[in-house]
């Protein structure tokens, strides 16, 4: 039994979101690796009940900037109206200020990411949802960029990710770079071919930001055997692809649009083929190749061992995965279970530390609380992993060193006093045989056990290196 | 006008991130401990958001400027009236601090001064002023980091007291420290703090099972010991980040006590945020006064908490461009050009406002807007190190500023 609850705290950990109350490390039953593959299977859709689809959310911004124009007008014209009132009588008041009105894009983002942690929370392993943020943060957008962004983030891996998770990369691929969240976080919406019609008019230019990100970052990898002219070549390939803006009355506002106004004419060459395809099939046909690239296969092989297994990712368990890859033409499932399949994934020593949103999602689990949207975002922003917001397209490292900083750890265990503090009432001894069970330490028995107060011993549950380390 | 900043094209790197953190170069210089030679501190202050130079040091025997500035314009009389300097320039009444250190020969402003840029980005004009490059595009590495390079490092800093290694960043560092020399990253705490038993009891259990987790937060546990360790008792809560007044005094107090320390860094940058006062600037009073105190309040931690070190010290302040000269329909003003510069600390030769001043005729504006840059900032940092440091002029002019042969150290801005 104790062989089982160990293989059953490394399942939870290096695959899942660790083990909740209650039912614990036994809600695996008797096969810890079954029940990770288990979740290999439909989408992990989140329900999407007052959550905007993408064109709603930029349609909803558009007017919230209107408003917001509008009534700038009126707190100038009110000022101009006072400061003239002002001369008249020689007195000075104050300007009024401007009336507040409510961001649509902090509440859209904070309702996000409350319902991606509501997922977390209640998934049984959390394989999937592990898996939904390898892909996000894979295919990265960043907050910061703007509120445009900012009030898609959520939709866009909620339309292009999650849909895909086990399906075909390369179907993946296509919808995250037609999603108007990497249109704009990318610049793709305002690149226009020299030699299109938009181009020759008004002189306006390549953008080539997205398709640089396309090769170095999303397929075939820094030294994946492509040139700045496969770069450029892609580029003129997907002009035009872009998201309908708030003067053009015949599409709707916030859907991706094929302009072909700004479309390149001619057959570009990416990676020695042409594509003379007509309009938007140039583009897909060549990411559809892309995808099946095999610097592609061993790109995401390699970084999907480095996120489950190791920092140094073992040369054969990667050559496996990215054989799986190729063979299954990008299915994923097929790739997934490659990777759980294989003992060498079993085998490596958890030196690996779980992120921040890992290490909140696991804690809030343990602690059978919920999660509320404004204080899972400030959390993961102190815990230096804030929600969608990356400091640029590559996402966010992966590697133990990255993560165990000193001043990361100093962090999280302000976060796990803090979350502890939030859940009285629960014996840490009993929580930690439920949640580490086997795998526990006699240190860590110790340490908590002998702890000055409840809050204290599930803090140090919270932090202690079986609840860290994966 | 262009007041949707959000939509400004942002660069690859962090905007976001610990802005308001201290980051510092994590050896003593080897000099410091020279017999006789002087342990300067040297401290860079970044103000996100382009300070508008305008109001913060007034040009009021200007004849433009009032007509410029409207309501916000700061007045030499009246209830809340500018603090005079020379007689052509005022401060910025919420900045008492300053006054009195410009006063004590301690403080200098350099007015109408800009980097080499010249378009109005806030991320490329970051950028720009913290790589030390003629212009956008090269961010691998920050002229601060440079200088470490370009300085002997002695002895490696080490708030933990076990001996010397490597102090990890915690967050991601701003462009101006980021390079090859190891920097120190401290922030304050955006939560209520643990328990120091509950440290010292995971500290136990990490030293048993994980001596890697036990090295890292024994640094960070330290770091943090030292930013709090004059009369901190109590201080358990987060005061408000760094674009509210409380939480600049809060960093400046957690860094001044990190660089005082005998073993603690000798060059260290912050930043402080909310500089980009495109509506309602306020005037002697407002939205860009409260800022400025912080900004005073912050500077008078490091005098005090710097203590016998503070004479040897230079806190240079600055932004990456300025705002327009007239105020905009709002009541604000958009991205400019000139701006000001701040050097307060013992070390400076200060009481003057150092200016070769273009005028704010329509014809005297940069682009008929903006207040037009006689000086480059890069000429001004390259004296401030070449006096302070010593730093040759050739490695000023090739390592830490590339490409700025042509603009020569101003010499002589601290003793």
């Amino acid at each position: 039994m104790a062989i089982d609850d160990r293989h059953a705290h490394l399942a939870f950990s290096r695959f899942g979101l660790g083990a909740r109350a209650g039912a614990g490390l036994r809600a695996l039953g008797s096969d810890p690796r079954g029940a990770v593959l288990a979740e290999i299977g439909p989408a992990p859709l989140l329900p999407a009940d007052g959550l905007p689809a993408t064109p709603a959310a930029l349609q909803e911004l558009d007017e919230f900037r209107s408003e917001r124009r509008k009534a700038r007008q009126r707190a100038e014209d009110a000022l101009a109206e006072a400061e003239r009132k002002a001369r008249e009588a020689a007195v000075y008041g104050p300007p009024p200020p401007p009336p507040p009105m409510r961001n649509p894009a902090l509440e859209t983002y904070r309702t996000e990411a409350e319902r991606r942690f509501a997922a977390a929370q209640a998934a049984p392993v959390g394989f999937a949802e592990r898996l939904v943020w390898f892909w996000a943060n894979h295919f990265c957008v960043a907050a910061a960029k703007g509120q445009a962004v900012r009030i898609t983030a959520g939709a866009f891996e909620r339309e292009a990710i999650r849909p895909h998770v086990f399906g075909r990369f390369a179907d993946m691929l296509l919808a995250v770079e037609t999603h108007p969240a990497m249109l704009i976080f990318l610049d793709n919406r305002q690149s226009v071919g020299p030699n299109s019609r938009a181009g020759e008019r008004r002189g306006r230019g390549l953008n080539e930001n997205l398709a640089r990100e396309i090769l170095e970052l999303h397929t075939l990898g820094v030294g994946g055997g492509y040139s700045q002219a496969d770069v450029t070549s892609l580029a003129l390939a997907i002009t035009g692809w872009t998201v309908v803006g708030p003067f053009d009355e015949d599409h709707e506002l916030g859907e991706f649009f094929f302009n072909r106004n700004r479309h390149e004419p001619g057959a570009p060459k990416v990676l020695g083929r042409s594509y003379g395809q007509p309009g938007f099939e140039k583009g897909r046909a060549a990411l559809a190749d892309i995808a099946r690239h095999p610097s592609t296969a061993r790109f995401i092989a390699t970084k999907l061992v480095r996120h489950f297994v190791a920092d140094d990712p073992p040369a054969a368990l990667v050559s496996r995965v990215a054989a799986a890859f190729a063979d299954g033409d990008g299915d994923l499932p097929r790739v997934y279970r490659a990777l759980v399949e294989a003992d060498e994934t079993w085998a490596a020593p958890p030196a690996k530390m779980r992120t921040p949103q890992e290490f909140l999602a696991a804690s809030l689990r343990a602690l059978d609380r919920p999660a509320r949207g404004p204080q899972v975002l400030n959390l993961l922003n102190g815990l230096g992993q804030p929600l969608w917001n990356p400091a640029g397209p590559n996402g966010f490292p992966d590697s133990a060193a990255y993560w165990a900083s000193a001043e990361g750890l100093k962090t999280r265990l302000d976060v796990a006093a803090q979350l502890a503090r939030q859940a009285p009432g629960i014996d840490p001894r009993e929580r930690l045989e439920t949640v580490v069970g086997a795998a526990a330490s006699r240190e860590t028995r110790q340490a908590v056990a002998r702890a000055e107060s409840r809050e204290q011993g599930l803090a140090l549950m919270l932090m202690s290196p079986e609840f860290q380390r994966r | 006008m262009s007041d949707d900043c959000e939509l400004m094209t942002p660069s690859r790197r962090a905007v976001l991130g610990a802005a308001g953190a201290l980051f510092a170069w994590s050896f003593v210089p080897r000099f410091a401990h020279a017999a006789g030679a002087r342990d300067c501190r040297f401290v860079t202050i970044v103000l996100r958001g382009a300070l508008d130079g305008l109001s913060a040091v007034a040009p009021v025997g200007d004849p433009d400027y009032a007509a410029l500035r409207e309501s916000i314009a700061l007045e030499t009389g009246g209830s809340d009236p500018a603090l005079p300097l020379d007689g052509f320039f005022a401060l910025h009444p919420a900045m008492p601090n300053f006054a009195r250190l410009y006063r004590a020969r301690q403080a200098l402003v350099v007015h109408a001064v800009a980097t080499g840029y010249r378009e109005r980005s806030h991320f490329d004009g970051q950028d720009v002023l913290e790589s030390g490059q003629p212009g956008p595009g090269r961010i691998e590495t920050g002229w601060l980091n440079r200088l470490a390079l370009a300085l002997p490092a002695g002895e490696r800093v080490s708030p933990h007291a076990a001996g010397a290694r490597v102090l990890g960043v915690g967050a991601v560092a701003p462009l101006v420290v980021r390079g090859r020399a190891p920097v120190l990253g401290w922030a304050p705490p955006s939560l209520p703090r643990a328990g120091d038993d509950l440290a010292a009891r995971l500290m136990d259990l990490y030293a048993q099972r994980d001596p890697l987790l036990a090295e890292a937060l024994a640094a960070g546990l330290d770091t943090e010991k030292l930013a709090r360790r004059e009369g901190m008792a109590g201080d358990n809560r987060p005061a408000g980040g760094p674009a509210d007044p409380r939480g600049m005094v809060q960093i400046a107090e957690g860094a001044a006590r990190l660089i005082a320390a005998d073993d603690g860094p000798r060059i260290a940058a912050l930043a402080f945020e909310g500089w980009d006062t495109h509506a309602n600037e306020g005037g002697a009073k407002g939205q860009l006064a409260n800022r400025l105190g912080g900004l005073d309040a912050a500077l008078a931690a490091f005098e005090r908490i710097l203590g016998e070190r503070w004479k040897d010290t230079a806190v240079m302040v600055v932004t990456e461009f300025g705002r327009t000269a007239r105020i905009n329909g709002t009541t604000g003003t958009d991205h400019g050009t000139g701006t000001v510069a701040f050097l307060a600390g013992g070390a400076v030769r200060g009481g003057r406002v150092v200016a070769d001043w273009p005028g704010l005729k329509e014809a005297q504006l940069h682009e008929a807007r903006d207040l037009r840059p006689t000086q480059d900032l890069r000429g001004v940092a390259k004296g401030v190190l070449a006096d302070l440091f010593g730093v040759s002029a050739a490695a000023l002019a090739a390592d830490i500023f590339p490409d700025s042969t042509g603009i020569a150290p101003v010499r002589g801005l601290v003793a």
